[in-house]
Formats: C-alpha cells, structure tokens, sequence
C-alpha cells in the first residue's frame, strides 16, 4: 500500500511534468502541423538556464521564469526565422526542428559539461508533508499543482480569450481561419512562444526530480510523441490525460520492471496504432 | 557512355585501396561503403517512396545487435548469425511497417521515430540481454569461403562485393514496374489506387526491403566494428542516414551513395579536429533543409545541363 501511494505520487509528479512538455507540443502540431522535434531539446535547455539563475543567487521562482522567457525567445526565433521560410512545407519543417535539437543539445553539452546535475528544491518546498500515513515529498506535490494550475490557465486562454478562439480556429480549420482575416502567421509566432516557455519551464521544474543531463532532451521528446499520439493533436484535455497515463505507466514500469519500462511505456501507443488508427487524431492527415 | 561511365567507376572502386598507402583511408573507403548501403536501402522509402522515416537506424542497430548477440552469446557461426540477424531483422520491418504505414506524412515521421526509440530503450535499458551501455564486444570478423578480411583491404573488398550487390538491386527495383507503382504511390496515390494498385502493398513491400537493406548494412557494420553499442540505435544515427539521402539526392541513385561519402569523411575530418560533431550535424541539417531542398546530385546535374532552376524550395 504504502509502496502504491508513494509511486502514485511519483506518477502525478512524472505526469505534471509531461504535461508542461507535451501541452506546447501537442498545441504547436495541432496548430502549425510542425512536429517540434527540438521540444525535448527546449526542455532540456530551460533546465539548464535555470541551472544558472540558480547558481547565479535567483530565487526559485525567477528561475522557473527565467528559463521559460529564456526558451520562448528562443523559440520565437527558431519559428520567425527558421520555420517561417518553410510555410506549408510539414517535412523540411520536421527536418529543421531536428537539426535546432542537435544544435542545442551538443552546445548544452559544450556549456554545461556532460555530468548530471540535479537543481536544488526551493527552501519552503523542502522536506515532506504526511498524507494517509505516508510521508510525501512537498516538491512533488507543489509540481502536481502547478501543472493543474497551468492546465487551468491554458483551457481559460484556449476557451476564454480572442487569441484563444483564433488559435482553436486555426487548429480546426487553417483556411477558414485565414480567410476570416485572422493574422495566421503571428498567431504561430505566439504559439510557438507559449508552446517553448512552457517546456522551458516544465525543464526547470523537472530540474529538482528528473536532474539535468546531456540526453535529457531525447529522453523526453518520445515521451511527449507518445502523449501526442495518446491524446490527440491540439487537444488539451488530451494532452492532460495523456500525460499522467504516460507519468503513471512510466513510474510504475520503472519500479517493478526496470529493464522494460521504457519499453512497455510504447505499449499504449502500438496498441492505439493497431486497434484504431483512425482514431489517431488527425493524424493521418498530415 | 552512361555505362561505360559506371564500369569506369567500378573498376576505379575496385582500384582504391591499392592506390591508398594507410590503412586509415581504406577503412575509411570501408565505412562509406557500409555508410551508402545503409543510405540507399533508406533511399527506396524517402526518396521513391516519400516516406520519410526518422527510425531507420534501428533496422542496421538491429541487425548489428543480433549478429553479434548470436555469435558472442549464442555461439553460431558468422554464417548462420548474419543469416539470422536479417531475417529476425526483416520480420521487425514488416511488423513496424504494419505499424507505421497506419500513417503518412507527418504521422509516419512520428511512428518511426518513436519505435526507434523503443530499440534504442531495450538496446541502453535491457541490460541483461544487450550489455546495456557497454554493448556488446569480443565479436572476430567472418570468413566466407575461408577468406581472411582482418586485413583493412580484405574487408574493404568483401564491403564493396556487397555494396555492388546492393547497388545493383536498388537499381532493377526502381526501374521495375514495381518501382514506377512505388513513385506512382509517392506522386499521386489516389490515381494510383483508381488505377487498380494497391497503394498499401506497394509501402509495405518497400518497407520490408529497406530493413532487410537496412539489415545487410547492420550485419556488414558489426563485421566491420567488431563491437555494438546503444549508439548505433540513437535518433543520431537514424537523422545521420536521413541526412545522407537528403544531402546527395532523394530519389536518385546516386545521392545517397554521394550523401555518405560526403557525410563520412566530414564525420572523421571534423572529428579529428573537434569533438563536436553533433553541432555540426546540426548545423549542415539546418542549411541543407533551406538551400539545398534537392540535394548535392541533382543540384550538379541541374548546373551540368543548365536547366532552369528546379523548385527552389526554400522561399514559397
């Protein structure tokens, strides 16, 4: 019991954070058809700035912030300079994210050496609160309500906003939504903006449970195909659920059968590839 | 005079390690031709075939694997082992082609990518089986009809002999009708299936053919290492091919071939000065995708025949 309680924990925490990854993620193919293969590589990067601010004396909270602002400049960059010159075209798009992930990664790996390091958990969050006669870590719990907190914030920008309107306009229909007059080529600059600050920040969060290591960018961008492929395209409710499915199998996998957790993590997504590849999201109209 | 020109070649192929005084270079004439095998089984599905699959890595890691698996832990022979490591690799690609020609376009770029990277978790996580990050060593090279290949020329031969095979191959197939329903199925699909093909039959054949492709390139490269690790199963490797393709030419036959040789010696000069190579891998990804959407071959047959400019591509 006690072994089940502390790794569901471990899940949500897992999942809080796949949901700050895969959010962006899901938001940006859903919209732009870009799969943004350098979102592992933004995560990974956001931990990294954060590594700094904090070595620099930031408090926890600036460095969260930091590395996403860090990551959605970077981003909007990446997506007015680089993307932008391939409008329409999905596979040089996909081609060129992936060049921007190595391109990040080997420099993370020049800057910040290749040891792991973990982020320090913030003074208040230290230590743990006891929960149906467990002991759980604050750190963990203070990740799941972010995400729940950030969750919140995107459906209320999603359903509630003008800009939340054009962009579900865009994902539902992208002609329609031009020939509205809608400005479809900034409304792709923010999204991507929003999409890298929130897997920039989800990377400094992680920073105290996952650490931060060269790798880290690949470990986690199948994790967000999966979500994708799990939760639909440009679906938040998706990507929500999704991602603590993927945070609950990824720990519990890990914990009973090390050797294969990775493996059976693929799992759900060859099974809803097998059984209803129609219900693959959209997908298949890439 | 076309064919004279590639009987030219060959024989100059053929010629290479005589006239190269070090070992060094004729491994490295070595690695190419592994490298341009690899790229050309790759090249039946991005360029004939318009699928781009971002797991290709894991049909030569694959085979790679199994082969020295088989030999180090299994005790067969290299023959037996080589034979096993495509079959066992081949019946992967048609398990993986059902899975990911669920899907075109983007979605197959996904699929791929992410069966790939379950390979690359059994190869780095399964430690008990695969040696984990260590990899797998202690693995001799073979000796067909009791040829000896220790030596950098022998091997270098027995590279080329299969390379030839391959190359020969990959060149009936696209000429074949076969060949024409795959670039029909690639250029306008749906005339193709009111034409009574089976579009589906026609990607999942050339699936299979490029792992089992894929395959003979693992075996070739665990011979040629004599060692398997993780790497060769890492995104890296697979993005590495595609780059190889997309450099020298999707859809010609002589692109990839030319992507390699360009990818390979930039790989081992770049790496003798810096270690950097991923950044640099990076950065040609980047430039190639914006300036050189056609790659190397056909940009030089377009300035040799000085035609108008193809599609440019970068500015639509």
């Amino acid at each position: 019991m006690r072994f089940f309680l502390i790794q569901s924990l471990n899940g949500l925490a897992l999942g809080g954070l796949l949901f700050l990854l895969s959010s962006g993620f899901s938001l940006i193919f859903g919209l732009m058809r870009v799969a943004n293969l350098a979102h592992g590589a933004f995560f990974m990067l956001g931990a990294y700035v954060g590594l700094s601010a904090l070595r620099a004396g930031l408090g926890f909270v600036p460095a969260v912030l930091l590395g996403g602002l860090a990551i959605a400049v970077l981003g909007g960059l990446a997506e007015r300079f680089l993307l932008r010159r391939l409008a329409g075209k999905t596979l040089p798009q996909v081609l060129i994210t992936l060049g921007i992930a190595f391109i990040i990664g080997d420099a993370s790996l020049l800057i910040w050496s290749g040891d792991p390091m973990p982020l320090p958990i913030p003074q208040a969050l230290s230590g743990a609160v006891p929960l149906f006669g467990v002991f759980f870590p604050k750190y963990r719990l203070a990740v799941v309500a972010i995400s729940v907190v950030v969750a919140a914030v995107l459906w209320l920008l999603l359903e509630r906003t003008r800009i939340g309107a054009m962009i579900r306009a865009g994902v539902d229909d992208m002609e329609m939504a031009r020939g509205l007059g809608i400005a479809v080529p900034r409304l792709f600059t923010i999204v991507f903006c929003i999409g890298a600050a929130l897997a920039g920040m989800g990377g400094v969060l992680g920073g105290p449970i996952l650490s931060v290591y060269p790798g880290l960018d690949m470990d986690m961008l199948p994790l967000a195909l999966i979500v994708l492929i799990l939760g639909g395209a440009g679906n938040l409710l998706g990507a929500f659920a999704g991602s603590y499915f993927i945070g609950f199998l990824y720990t519990f996998g890990q914990a009973l059968l090390p050797d294969l957790a990775y493996v059976i993590l693929f799992l759900p997504m060859v099974a809803a590839l097998a059984l209803r590849p129609q219900g693959l999201f959209r997908l298949r109209a890439a | 005079m076309k064919r004279l020109a590639v009987r030219a070649a060959i024989a100059v192929l053929f010629l290479v390690p005589a006239f190269l005084p070090f070992d060094y270079y004729v491994n490295i004439a070595s690695q190419i031709l592994i490298a341009a095998v690899f790229a050309s089984s790759l090249n039946l599905l991005v360029g004939y075939g318009g699928l781009i699959s971002l797991g290709h890595a894991g049909y030569l890691g694959t085979s790679a694997y199994v082969a020295a698996w088989l030999v180090t832990r299994g005790g067969l022979s290299h023959l037996w082992a080589s034979l096993g490591a495509v079959g066992l690799t081949t019946v992967m690609a048609a398990v993986f082609g059902v899975l990911s020609l669920r899907a075109t376009g983007l979605g197959f770029v996904m699929i791929t990518l992410a069966l790939g990277q379950i390979l690359w978790g059994v190869a780095y996580r399964w430690v008990s089986l695969t040696g984990g990050d260590n990899g797998l060593s202690g693995f001799s090279r073979p000796h067909p009809f009791g040829l000896e290949l220790s030596s950098a020329n022998a091997f270098y031969l027995f590279a080329l002999a299969v390379f030839a095979l391959a190359f020969l191959f990959v060149s009936i197939f696209v000429r074949s009708t076969f060949g024409a329903g795959l670039q029909g199925a690639r250029d306008q699909p749906r005339r193709l299936q009111a034409l009574g093909w089976d579009v589906w039959s026609i990607r999942f054949v050339t699936f299979v053919i490029a792992g089992f492709w894929g395959a003979v390139a693992g075996v070739l490269y665990a011979d040629y290492n004599q060692f398997v690790s993780p790497h060769v199963l890492a995104l890296t490797n697979s993005a590495e091919v595609l780059l190889m393709v997309i450099a020298g030419g999707a859809g010609t036959l002589l692109g990839p071939i030319v992507g390699a040789a360009v990818v390979v010696l930039l790989k081992n000069v770049v790496s003798a000065y810096v270690t950097r190579w991923v950044l640099l891998l990076g950065l040609v990804f980047v430039v190639i995708v914006l300036y050189m959407p056609e790659g190397l071959v056909p940009g030089i047959e377009r300035l040799r025949f000085r035609r108008r400019p193809l599609h440019r591509g970068a500015r639509a």
